[in-house]
């Protein structure tokens, strides 16, 4: 593969309404042809980032670079960037092939040239059987194609999708979330997603950014960022994670109860500061083996059968919640537990994450 | 809950008995006047003729139609471009500021309509308050004959149905959904572009609801042509209250009176045949934003 070349440079963005700071001095580059996530919470400027890529905000500060040109203060119609909104805003009047032709028209291209390249992306979606009717015969899942045809079909040089699956129901979200990876590979554009659902940027994203309070938290693969969060924040957010609070100590962090957390503590934590130890719950073992950095012992207060794998609940002195440990099912069938067993909990100290508290 | 169709349909009873009573009947009665004849001295002959229907048609009177048809098509035309500009500002104000804005723009209606066109005979007489206005800014000619003019006629219209246009157009301006102008502009639309290929057609419907009624109030309308016209023959009004006011011609206003209903009938067909065809698209542009 070749060198992957910046084709979006965020530099230094912040954006206020009043007195609220949506977006507070965010830098980040995206990829020639990456599918890159914005992920946050609810309030974290995700979205009025996102709008100032499409051109709906202005930012009140910094540059945003396409291919190296700033286009901050590029009107939406001018810049060659388009956006598939959330309520995905299909013109109700129109059919499906005259929402798809609409970009086109715009650029004043030759009628037979609209004609082919509309031909070709309903193809592409599927959406060819569908082409006359209107949004309102539509299914969710339909209406979610046209608006990526519609937006596709211009061949900006980034896609922005605002929650794209938000309104698709679990099942369909799945097998769209490969169908738009799938999409993305075949017509080769840039992709920046905005989601609040983690679980979605990780299987779609190349590489991701966390947002929180309109700062960037960290931007990196999914892998990095899931293996080795940036803070407890992302910790907590992207997917699942045990937390052991205490203190900082050499090799480790000092639990409530006394117990020591064996794991690598950050250089900027000083002994004796509050910490948090975590470990992901697919890192946690049954039943450990002698030699493992850390154990305890804890009582199963819930089991949780999810088919590929049970989700224990065990009750531990470390902290106030219970341990989350998943297991397979098929060694959960080799030595069953069942709610009110004792059980040794045991993790490696390479598994363990360090955290500020 | 089940639905028992003779029950609930004994809550429709007074509001058709009212209707019956008072309108269906009188309109009833009216009709079978218009083929009479008119009695010599007045009153009423009861013998079955068409000529007042024939009456209508004649130059003089059907001019009369046609001039109504103009001034009235003239205020609305005037009407709907103010109100539509004025809804769609007040649709693009802030949503807590949108229902004062509103009550300002209906405010007129709280008084008398009598009263709002004598004002507006206050404002325009020779010595009226636009003529001093005029002198105020050092115009020192003859003042300006407006009162008595069609011009008159047409701003007491405008003026006194101008709300229900800013109402009629700010119902589908207000529930666009604002994303659709947005995506219009992301997929390389101008503003104008914009406008006339998005927000207009979708909101069509409220403009013809609003157009509608400003052109049935207004073609049959004869307070405002009374008392800003002259009282000259200039509008169907008019021409129907002195049919039966002064002409004593019962017979031949009915026909008049029945021939304006005709008209009106046909407009808020086609209007309703408009809205039918929109009210797919107009359900949509409500849009299943969340947000």
């Amino acid at each position: 593969m070749s060198e992957p070349r910046t084709l979006l440079q965020i530099d230094h963005v912040s954006k206020n309404f009043g007195r609220v700071t949506a977006v507070d001095g965010i830098s980040l580059d995206i990829r020639e042809n990456e599918f890159f996530a914005l992920l946050g919470p609810s309030g974290c400027g995700k979205t009025t980032l996102l709008r100032m890529l499409a051109g709906f905000e202005t930012p009140n500060d910094g540059r945003i670079l396409l291919d190296g040109r700033d286009i901050a203060r590029t009107p939406p119609n001018k810049r060659p960037v388009n956006l598939m909104f959330q309520s995905y805003a299909l013109f109700p009047h129109m059919t499906v092939r005259a929402n798809v032709s609409y970009g086109l028209e715009m650029e004043h291209l030759p009628a037979a040239e609209i004609r082919a390249r509309v031909d070709a992306i309903l193809t592409t979606t599927e959406l060819v059987p569908f082409a006359d009717r209107k949004p309102e015969q539509l299914s969710g899942g339909q209406k979610q194609r046209v608006a990526l045809a519609r937006a596709l079909v211009k061949r900006p040089r980034l896609l922005l999708l605002d929650e794209p699956l938000g309104a698709l129901d679990k099942k369909l979200r799945g097998a769209m979330q490969l169908e738009l990876k799938r999409l993305q590979h075949e017509v080769g554009i840039t992709f920046v997603i905005v989601t609040h659902d983690q679980e979605e940027s990780l299987v779609m994203a190349d590489r991701m950014a966390v947002l929180k309070d309109g700062k960037l938290l960290q931007c990196d693969t999914p892998h990095a960022v899931y293996e080795h969060p940036a803070d407890r924040f992302v910790a907590d957010f992207i997917g699942v994670m045990n937390f052991v609070p205490g203190k900082a100590m050499a090799g480790g962090v000092m639990a409530a109860n006394g117990a020591r957390i064996t794991g690598k503590v950050p250089a900027t934590l000083s002994p004796g500061a509050a910490a948090v130890a975590s470990v992901r719950p697919e890192r946690v073992r049954l039943f450990p083996e002698a030699q493992a950095a850390n154990r305890i012992s804890g009582t199963v207060e819930a089991l949780a059968y999810q088919g590929l794998d049970l989700q224990l609940h065990v009750r531990t002195p470390l902290s106030p919640k219970p341990f989350l440990v998943r297991v397979t099912a098929d060694a959960a069938d080799r030595r069953p537990v069942s709610a009110g067993d004792t059980v040794e909990l045991g993790w490696d100290a390479a598994d363990v994450r360090i955290f500020k508290d | 809950m089940k639905y028992t169709p003779s029950r609930s349909s004994l809550l429709l009873a007074p509001a058709l008995a009212w209707l019956t009573a008072l309108m269906v009947v009188p309109c009833a009665l009216v009709l079978a006047l218009a083929f009479f004849r008119r009695g010599t001295y007045g009153g009423i002959e009861y013998t079955f003729t068409l000529e007042n229907f024939g009456l209508v048609f004649d130059p003089l009177y059907a001019g009369i139609f046609l001039n109504s048809a103009r001034i009235a098509g003239t205020a609305t035309l005037i009407a709907v471009i103010i109100g539509y500009a004025a809804a769609y500002a007040i649709a693009a104000a802030p949503r807590r500021l949108q229902p004062v804005l509103l009550f300002f723009a209906v405010l007129p209606f709280w008084s008398n309509y009598l009263i709002r066109t004598y004002a507006w005979i206050v404002l325009l007489n020779r010595e009226g308050l636009v003529t001093q206005l005029l002198r105020w800014f050092g115009y020192t000619g003859e003042p300006p004959s407006m009162l008595y003019t069609e011009g008159a006629v047409i701003a007491g219209l405008v003026y006194n149905y101008l709300p229900f246009v800013i109402l009629a157009c700010y119902a589908p301006l207000s529930r666009l959904n604002p994303e659709l102008a947005e995506a219009s502009r992301d997929l390389g639309a101008s503003a104008v572009t914009t406008f006339r290929r998005v927000i207009l057609p979708l909101t069509v419907p409220g403009i013809a609801a609003g157009a509608v009624f400003v052109f049935v109030l207004s073609i049959g309308n004869f307070v405002t042509p009374a008392l800003l016209g002259g009282g000259r023959f200039q509008m169907i009004g008019n021409l129907v209250y002195d049919q039966f006011l002064t002409a004593n011609d019962w017979p031949f206003g009915a026909a008049l009176a029945m021939a304006l209903i005709a008209i009106m009938l046909l407009v808020l067909m086609a209007q309703a045949l408009l809205a039918d065809r929109a009210a797919g698209r107009a359900a949509e542009a409500g849009g299943d934003a969340d947000g």
